[in-house]
C-alpha cells in the first residue's frame, strides 16, 4: 500500500519535474489572490465610504453641485454592486478576458482586475455593515469635539468598524482564494490548473487533485490562525 | 456674571421627518459668558434637541445660532472650528471605544490644536487629577464605571479649552450612587466660571448651581428665571404642574 503510494507520488510529481506545475501554480494563485484582495479592499473602502456618507448626509445636504455629484456617485456605486453581485465570477472572468481586456497579454493582471473588482463589491458591503455597526454616539462625539467628517471616520469609526468586520473580511479572503481556482478558464496556470495538467499527463487523478486540495486547505488553516491572532490582539480594548 | 453675550439663539425652529413633528417652535434666548443655564422640562419637550442645535449636531429647520459673533447656521461658517470651542457631554458618555483614556483626551488637542504630545498629555493629566482619575489614564473605556466614564467625557471636552460646555442629561444614564461624583465635577466647573448649558432632570443641581433656569415644553420656551423664581414662584401653569410632579 505504502509502496504503491510512493510510486504514485514519484510518478506524478518527481518524474519530469512535474512538481513545478504545483509550485508555479501556487505562486500564481497566491499572486492573484493577494493583489485581488488589495484591489478589492481599496475599492471596498472607497465605495463603502461613498455609500455610507451618502446615506448619512443626504437629508442634511443642501441642494447644489456637491449633492448632485454625491447622488450620482452613489447611484454608480449601487449599479456596480448590483451588476457584480448579480453575475457569476466565471462569466465576469470570461468577459474580462475575451471582451474588456482582450488586448492585454498579461493574463495574471486580467485575473487580478476581475477578481479585485468582483471582491470589491462584497468587501464594500462588509465594510458598510461594519461602519453601520458602530454606535452613532461615537460619530457625534467626534463631530462635536471639532473633527471633520473624514477625521471622525478615520480616527474613530473605521478602526472600530474594522475590528467588527475582521471575521467577515477573513471569510471573504478565504472565498476569494478558492474562487481563483476558475482562473483556468482563461488559460492561467494557477494551482488548480497545475494539478489538472499533471492529471492530464499522468492519467492519474488521485494524487494531483488531492495534493491541490490539501494545499488549499493548508493555506486556509494557516490564514485562519493568523486572523485569530490578529482578532485577539484587537479585542484587547473591548469587553 | 458679566453680560457679555456668548450665544444668541434667534427664533429657532426644528421639525423632524416631513415637518410633521415640531420639536422646537421658535425659541429665542441668549447665553452670557460665565452663565450656568439649566434647561428643564418634561420628556419630549425639545430640551435635548435645543441643546444639540446649539452646536449644530441637529440642523435647525430655521432660525439662527450666533456664537461669538458668527452665525453657525450660515453655510459659509467653518463649523468644525467653532465646535472646538463648544465642549459637549452626552448622556451615553460616548468615549472613543478604540482608544485608551489618555488617547481619548489627547487626540483632539493634538490633531486639531496642534499641541505637542507632551503638552497634551500634561494638560490631560492635570485635568484627570482634578476629577480623581489620574490612575486610569491607561485604561480603556469599557474598564470604567459609568460615573468614571462621564468624568472622563467632561475632561475630554475640557482638554479643548472650550468657551462653553453643553451637557445633555449627563447623569441620566448613571446608577444613582454615581450621580453625585459627576455633579460634583460640574459644580466645580461652574464655580470656576465656565459657561454651561445643562439639560437635566436633577432639580437639586439646577436649584443650587444654575444662574438661570429655562423651562421648555412642546418646543416652546414657556418660562425662565433665577432658580428662586422658577422653583419658588412659578407663573406658568405647565411649569407648576411639571414641578409638582418632579419635586
Amino acid at each position: 500500500m505504502f509502496e504503491k503510494l510512493k510510486a504514485e507520488f514519484i510518478f506524478n510529481f518527481i518524474e519530469g519535474d512535474r512538481w513545478k506545475y504545483i509550485v508555479n501554480g501556487l505562486g500564481v494563485t497566491l499572486q492573484v489572490t493577494f493583489f485581488a484582495l488589495l484591489l478589492g479592499t481599496v475599492i471596498g473602502v472607497i465605495v463603502a465610504s461613498i455609500r455610507s456618507s451618502y446615506d448619512q448626509t443626504k437629508d442634511d445636504l443642501r441642494p447644489g453641485p456637491w449633492k448632485v455629484f454625491l447622488t450620482l456617485l452613489n447611484g454608480l456605486c449601487k449599479l456596480y454592486l448590483t451588476v457584480i453581485r448579480g453575475t457569476p465570477v466565471v462569466v465576469q472572468l470570461l468577459i474580462g478576458y475575451f471582451i474588456i481586456f482582450v488586448s492585454s497579454t498579461n493574463t495574471v493582471l486580467v485575473a487580478v482586475l476581475v477578481f479585485g473588482i468582483n471582491s470589491g463589491a462584497y468587501i464594500t458591503e462588509i465594510i458598510r455593515g461594519g461602519i453601520m455597526s458602530v454606535d452613532h454616539g461615537q460619530f457625534e462625539a467626534g463631530r462635536s469635539i471639532g473633527f471633520s467628517y473624514l477625521q471622525t471616520m478615520q480616527l474613530i469609526i473605521i478602526p472600530q468598524a474594522f475590528k467588527n468586520v475582521l471575521p467577515s473580511l477573513a471569510n471573504e479572503f478565504i472565498a476569494l482564494l478558492k474562487e481563483t481556482a476558475v482562473c483556468g478558464y482563461i488559460g492561467l496556470m494557477d494551482l488548480t490548473k497545475g494539478g489538472d495538467v499533471i492529471r492530464g499527463r499522468t492519467f492519474s487523478a488521485f494524487m494531483p487533485l488531492f495534493a491541490v486540495a490539501l494545499i488549499y486547505l493548508l493555506l486556509v488553516i494557516i490564514f485562519s490562525k493568523l486572523v485569530g491572532i490578529l482578532e485577539r490582539r484587537l479585542r484587547r480594548n473591548e469587553q | 456674571m458679566s453680560s457679555d453675550i456668548l450665544i444668541e439663539v434667534k427664533d429657532l425652529h426644528k421639525s423632524f421627518g416631513t415637518g410633521k413633528i415640531h420639536a422646537l417652535n421658535g425659541i429665542s434666548t441668549t447665553i452670557s459668558r460665565g452663565e450656568v443655564v439649566c434647561i428643564i422640562g418634561p420628556s419630549g419637550s425639545g430640551k435635548s434637541t435645543f441643546l444639540r442645535c446649539l452646536n449644530l449636531l441637529e440642523k435647525p429647520t430655521s432660525g439662527q445660532i450666533i456664537f461669538e459673533g458668527d452665525d453657525l447656521t450660515d453655510k459659509k461658517v467653518n463649523l468644525n472650528l467653532h465646535r472646538q470651542r463648544m465642549g459637549m457631554v452626552f448622556q451615553q458618555f460616548n468615549l472613543f471605544n478604540n482608544m485608551n483614556i489618555m488617547k481619548n483626551l489627547t487626540c483632539a488637542p493634538m490633531k486639531l490644536k496642534k499641541l505637542s504630545k507632551a503638552a497634551a498629555e500634561a494638560k490631560a493629566m492635570e485635568l484627570l487629577n482634578r476629577v480623581g482619575l489620574a490612575d486610569r489614564a491607561d485604561a480603556y473605556p469599557y474598564q470604567l464605571s459609568g460615573g468614571q466614564k462621564q468624568r472622563v467625557a467632561i475632561v475630554r471636552a475640557l482638554c479643548m479649552e472650550p468657551d462653553v460646555m453643553l451637557f445633555d442629561e449627563p447623569t441620566s444614564a448613571l446608577d444613582p450612587e454615581m450621580v453625585g461624583e459627576v455633579l460634583d465635577v460640574m459644580k466645580e466647573l461652574a464655580a470656576a466660571g465656565m459657561t454651561m448649558v445643562v439639560v437635566t432632570h436633577e432639580m437639586g443641581f439646577a436649584r443650587e448651581v444654575a444662574h438661570r433656569v429655562v423651562f421648555l415644553d412642546e418646543g416652546k420656551l414657556l418660562e425662565q428665571g433665577t432658580p428662586q423664581q422658577i422653583f419658588g414662584n412659578p407663573q406658568n401653569e405647565r411649569l407648576k404642574s411639571f414641578l409638582a410632579k418632579v419635586l
